[in-house]
């Protein structure tokens, strides 16, 4: 459904005189075949939404090709808008318009008749719970209807591949979880590809079939979440030893089932009456461990084991978890990342 | 034909718009008006100074085209905030034509411009104005051929700008020379030489000069034959100007 070969963005940015060049995507392989639903994420600014225009034909690609539903992005531009859904960051219908209105323009433009466009449109309407709201002004209704409008707007053609750009940012947890059950059923009612970003790891977690990283514009994994989890090495093993005295004996006892660590640091941490290590499968390994802690009176306030998250993912590939990588982006409101 | 019906669609997308908001449609009504009952006596006393025999023939040209330029060129405020919502993005990524999603909208600007042009022409009729009906449409024609080149510019620049901020002293440092050298209310004959040779330079002074020669019926005049060249001169530019700016990607 996509392949894109070398995608490569060029921005310019001033500052003050200083004009440099910013590559916000570099170099950005893509493979989605049809039917998936693809999670792309990343932290703020990585390229996310740059990509995702490249892909939609908003963007021209500085380097490299992509064929979209089939069709060259560049040279079939014209056939890929008519195969594709796009629902963007930041809206897509006017405040003071009426939400059904806008439907059916939408719908028409896309070469639709009127009457289609209308019943297709309140169709739309009710699946995504909208009833009752076709002639409402959007500026009146709450963030994750506003949402759910916008992927009336997209869906109106009845595209294959629809892609969603951070569909749930800023909405409450309730109207997040909900809009995660129609994302869901993109492919279950319509089977339709969904490619969507996102910066929320179990928003990525929970949708997609496949999670496809990005950071500083590079693709640095592109796999199943399980498959990704699985790369971190092991799982959190984390002692809470009751005896101070006994930590260390603890730590070593934990060292024998552990993973080397990396850069051949000591795999095991100590922090207080804490002893933790990466452990490889720690559901085989962590009985031999308890009974070993036992045979040698080491005993225990408690003992959690910790799947790892995609965020210990992104850790390993970067050595920063998303979290950090978030914060030190360049906060910039106004201006939309492109 | 397909260009036509996205056109059309995105025109009566912008018509609907406006419609909701009659204040706005009211204001761009209120203005010719109010300049004619306004400003038009200043005028009647300085007949035989301006050299003309009928002031509100005189002054109804120049109103039509101040019309043309200011309506227009405020037409791009409208197209950022459209763009701010996501509207202009929603649009993009529909197969419809680039260049139809601008005629659309200049489509609005232009009925909207026909419309305020009428009602000036005709309170003009009332007041006293004498022009024969061919140079009144001539004269309307080159009206819109002015708006609708504004229309273009100002929704080029807002899409370039992205930026309210940006655009308005953009637009105020370009109106007020256009102001005071096309002669709009006020003859630039009667002024100096050197301010004359100045305003040789301002394309809409011609234009201007064109509209007053159709409506004394001077077909034959060389001011006719320039100013229409220049508004048929300007529309082009700002077309291709604005279709540009549809058409690039990152708009």
């Amino acid at each position: 459904m996509i392949h894109a070969r070398g995608l490569v963005q060029t921005f310019q940015t001033r500052e003050g005189k200083k004009k440099t060049q910013v590559r916000a995507v570099d170099g950005v392989d893509l493979d989605v075949a049809e039917g998936e639903v693809i999670g792309f994420l990343g932290p703020n600014g990585a390229g996310k939404t740059t990509t995702l225009r490249m892909l939609t034909t908003l963007l021209r690609p500085t380097e490299g090709t992509a064929t979209v539903a089939g069709y060259d992005v560049v040279k079939e531009s014209e056939k890929v808008r008519r195969s594709i859904g796009y629902v963007s960051q930041s809206g897509s219908t006017g405040q003071f318009a009426r939400a059904g209105d806008e439907v059916i323009d939408h719908g028409m433009l896309y070469g639709m008749t009127g009457a289609d466009a209308r019943r297709r449109g309140q169709e739309l309407f009710s699946q995504l719970d909208l009833d009752g709201l076709w002639g409402r002004q959007p500026k009146t209704m709450s963030g994750g209807q506003r949402r759910r409008l916008d992927i009336v707007m997209g869906l109106i053609h009845e595209p294959t591949l629809v892609f969603l750009d951070e569909p749930t940012t800023g909405l409450d947890p309730q109207a997040r979880a909900n809009l995660w059950t129609h994302i869901a059923d993109l492919r279950k009612r319509r089977g339709a590809t969904v490619f969507l970003t996102t910066h929320y790891l179990d928003e990525a977690d929970a949708l997609s079939d496949r999670i496809i990283i990005i950071d500083h514009g590079k693709i640095i994994a592109a796999d199943t979440s399980d498959n990704l989890k699985a790369q971190v090495s092991g799982d959190l093993v984390d002692l809470e030893v009751a005896d101070p005295d006994l930590v260390a004996q603890a730590a070593k006892r934990l060292d024998a089932i552990a993973e080397t660590g990396q850069d051949g640091h000591d795999a095991v941490e100590i922090d207080g009456n804490h002893v933790r290590a990466r452990v490889q499968r720690a559901g085989k390994a962590v009985p031999g461990l308890l009974s070993d802690l036992r045979e040698a009176d080491i005993d225990l306030e408690s003992i959690e084991v910790h799947r790892p998250t995609l965020d210990d993912v992104f850790l390993t590939l970067t050595g920063r978890s998303l979290r950090d990588a978030e914060s030190s982006a360049p906060a910039d409101p106004t201006s939309k990342e492109n | 034909m397909r260009f036509l019906r996205e056109s059309f669609i995105v025109f009566r997308r912008q018509l609907r718009m406006n419609l909701r908001n009659p204040a706005w449609v009211l204001i761009g009504l209120m203005q010719p008006i109010l300049y004619l009952f306004l400003f038009g006596p200043l005028l009647k006393p300085m007949a035989q100074q301006l050299g003309v025999a009928n002031t509100w023939t005189f002054f109804v040209p120049g109103m039509l085209i101040q019309l043309g330029m200011f309506g227009a060129f405020f037409a791009g405020f409208g197209l950022i905030s459209e763009w701010r919502d996501g509207v202009i993005e929603a649009e993009r990524v529909t197969p419809a034509n680039r260049t139809a999603l601008l005629m659309g909208r200049l489509w609005r600007d232009l009925l909207q411009l026909l419309v305020q042009a009428l009602v000036l022409v005709g309170l003009g009729y009332w007041v006293g104005m004498e022009a024969p009906l061919r140079g009144v449409v001539l004269g309307v024609a080159l009206t819109l051929l002015v708006g609708g080149a504004c229309a273009a510019a100002s929704n080029a620049l807002a899409l370039t700008t992205k930026s309210e901020d940006v655009m308005a002293p953009v637009i105020n440092v370009v109106m007020m020379p256009v102001l005071l050298l096309s002669g709009i209310l006020l003859p630039m004959t009667i002024g100096p030489d050197w301010l004359q040779r100045t305003s040789d330079f301002m394309p809409f002074r011609w234009i201007t000069d064109a509209v007053r020669g159709s409506f004394v019926g001077d077909f034959g005049a060389n001011a006719v034959l320039w100013g229409s060249v220049w508004a048929v001169g300007l529309f082009a530019i700002a077309l291709w100007w604005g279709t540009a700016t549809f058409r690039r990607e990152n708009a």
